[in-house]
């Protein structure tokens, strides 16, 4: 190891030798140089202000902007989370809680074997990253632009799945109801299902 | 009448009456330029500053004193309990009681009774405010010792320094002006200023007074010892609730303060602007305090304006800039003010003072002459051979690519 370190040999450079870097700088010059800054400060105040009066006025987010996330559903209704937990998984922050179900033929959720019976995120630990979009495989949760969260509580923060569904569009039945006649998971998987069918209708 | 002979039959309650009006017009105007400072710095900055309180934002800092207040009021295991407790309540009296010789008004009728808005006015009335700034540094560091913490302590110690510092170099600046005026009564000061105000006659005198209280009040880029974002608090680290509003009203008062008395002393103090003399006696003669605060603002525009442009000097540089520029400068400056002063009461003949004028710049030249060709040669000095290291350090680069930062083209490599 010692064999790599040798003493500097100064003799062999002069100091005059070595090029420095030169570097022309607008240092202090004049008086009037130094006063400069003031004008700078003073025009300032005649400037359009950058400040938004945020909740008199709210700007559009950014269109990809990371904000409450959100379950999403088949064009039917049913609801894509399939309860697997990579999201909560994935989580870097552990916020996000998940217990899955068995579907059966009378309590249908979601298309296929099982659905995700809780759904829990725990807003004070979210940090917004999105790796849990990034994760999940049915494209059920995602992100809107809402980022208004705050609440006076530690339970209010804690949003269940009923607090992150999507709401029910034109065409959608609230779940549970039975998949579209003839089809399979598959085909809900490669967004075939385009409304729901009259024979989804369940009577309660 | 001056103001001296106006005020001599105050009654009791007179006196009375205008002190109330005095401390109330401090903490007034404490509350309006705390927030009046925070919306200029603001606007420099893009920004738009405090503005939901009330209207544009201006009780916001009633607000922030009601916060204060409310807020638990801790006193350390370590410290000295009483002198905790006086430390702040120091700073805070002493920067009101400057106020009691600055005349805000001339001839006046207050509840029927003439008199001027002035709450005493003493012969000696500037060397009573010098005092008074030299007790208000106990306010410093006695909250520094008595903490019974090593940052309050390094920061009273260094705030006192500053402010101590500073004090020689505003005293002296000073003296031209009691040189010139005859007096050190402020009202009689404010009479002299009749035909030429005295930042114009005295203006070296006025531009070291200007530095000096900035460096006096502790505030930017003089604000070393507190430096907000870089050091703890200085010597109120310790503090909360209403002592530390204490302190805090007092660094106001006192930015006031020196601004009034730099009204005063050299830009004519309640008088109006030359040219608008007529309007001196709107009013009754009360517009005159309309042009008296108009100054203060102004000075107290410019304190903003510091802060807002000028970087925070390091603290060996401000103390050589205070030891080694600003007092021996004043000195000479009193010398030269001293001379022409006793010539032309001597009613020395007009070449004398034009012979000694010109010396004087002569001298000045030749010492700047001597300051730049030292400066030079220090420059031009060859560097000293220094002998090899027993040590082992890394190898040098034979030669370094030049770069040329203005134009940002990279030289011959």
């Amino acid at each position: 190891m010692s064999e790599n370190i040798e003493p500097m040999k100064r003799k062999e450079i002069s100091v005059n030798d070595i090029e420095f870097a030169q570097t022309e700088q607008k240092g202090p010059k004049g008086l009037f140089t130094q006063m400069q800054g003031f004008w700078v400060t003073f025009a300032t105040m005649f400037k359009k202000v950058n400040t938004v009066n945020y909740p008199e006025v709210k700007e559009p987010t950014a269109p990809r902007f990371h904000g409450r996330h959100q379950l999403n559903r088949y064009e039917d209704g049913l609801e894509k989370c399939i309860g697997c937990e990579l999201c909560a998984w994935a989580c870097p922050a552990d916020a996000i809680y998940v217990e899955g179900a068995a579907n059966t033929e009378d309590n249908r959720m979601s298309p296929g074997e099982r659905y995700g019976r809780v759904y829990q995120i725990n807003y004070l630990r979210c940090i917004f990253c999105g790796l849990c979009i990034e994760a999940c495989p049915t494209r059920a949760l995602t992100m809107t632009n809402e980022y208004e969260l705050a609440d006076e509580t530690r339970a209010k923060l804690i949003f269940e799945k009923d607090d992150l569904l999507a709401p029910l569009r034109a065409g959608m039945l609230m779940p549970p109801h039975p998949m579209y006649p003839n089809t399979t998971d598959t085909n809900y998987y490669k967004n075939e299902i385009k409304s729901s069918h009259p024979s989804q209708e369940v009577s309660k | 009448m001056t103001n001296a002979q106006l005020i001599a039959g105050d009654p009791g309650w007179l006196i009375a009456v205008k002190g109330l009006l005095v401390f109330v017009l401090c903490v007034l105007l404490t509350l309006m330029s705390v927030w009046g400072e925070r919306r200029i710095v603001a606007r420099m900055q893009q920004r738009l500053g405090p503005n939901r309180v009330g209207p544009f934002g201006l009780i916001q800092s009633l607000a922030d004193g009601v916060k204060l207040a409310l807020k638990e009021d801790l006193i350390p295991a370590a410290a000295d309990k009483i002198v905790f407790i006086i430390a702040p309540i120091i700073s805070a009296t002493t920067c009101f009681m400057s106020f009691a010789v600055i005349p805000f008004t001339g001839e006046v009728k207050l509840f029927g009774k003439v008199t001027a808005m002035q709450l005493t006015d003493i012969p000696v009335g500037v060397l009573y405010i010098l005092s008074i700034a030299s007790v208000g540094v106990y306010g410093i560091v006695l909250a520094g010792w008595s903490s019974g913490s090593t940052y309050p302590l390094l920061g009273g110690l260094r705030s006192s320094a500053q402010v101590i510092s500073y004090e020689i170099a505003m005293g002296l600046s000073l003296v031209a002006v009691f040189i010139y005026a005859g007096s050190m009564s402020t009202s009689e000061i404010v009479a002299a200023q009749d035909h030429w105000w005295y930042s114009v006659v005295l203006f070296p005198s006025f531009l070291i007074y200007a530095i000096s209280m900035v460096g006096e009040t502790n505030r930017a880029p003089f604000d070393l010892a507190e430096a907000e974002g870089e050091l703890v608090g200085g010597f109120h680290t310790e503090y909360s609730s209403l002592k530390f509003a204490l302190f805090f009203l007092a660094e106001y008062v006192n930015i006031i303060a020196v601004s009034a008395l730099a009204t005063t002393l050299f830009l004519g103090g309640y008088h109006a602007v030359p040219g608008l003399g007529f309007t001196e006696q709107w009013l009754g003669g009360w517009f005159t305090m309309v042009w008296f605060f108009a100054k203060v603002i102004l000075f107290f525009f410019i304190f903003v304006w510091l802060r807002g442009t000028l970087p925070r000097m390091r603290y060996d540089q401000f103390m050589q800039f205070g030891w080694k520029v600003l007092i021996p400068v004043s000195l000479a400056w009193i010398l030269i003010v001293a001379t022409l002063r006793v010539l032309s009461l001597n009613g020395a003949p007009k070449a004398a003072t034009v012979a000694f004028a010109s010396t004087v710049v002569l001298l000045v030249m030749l010492v700047n002459f001597a300051f730049e060709s030292a400066k030079n040669k220090r420059k031009n000095a060859p560097i000293a051979e220094v002998a090899d290291p027993e040590f082992a350090i890394p190898q040098m680069p034979i030669k370094i690519p030049t770069i040329n930062v203005s134009t940002g083209q990279k030289g011959d490599q």
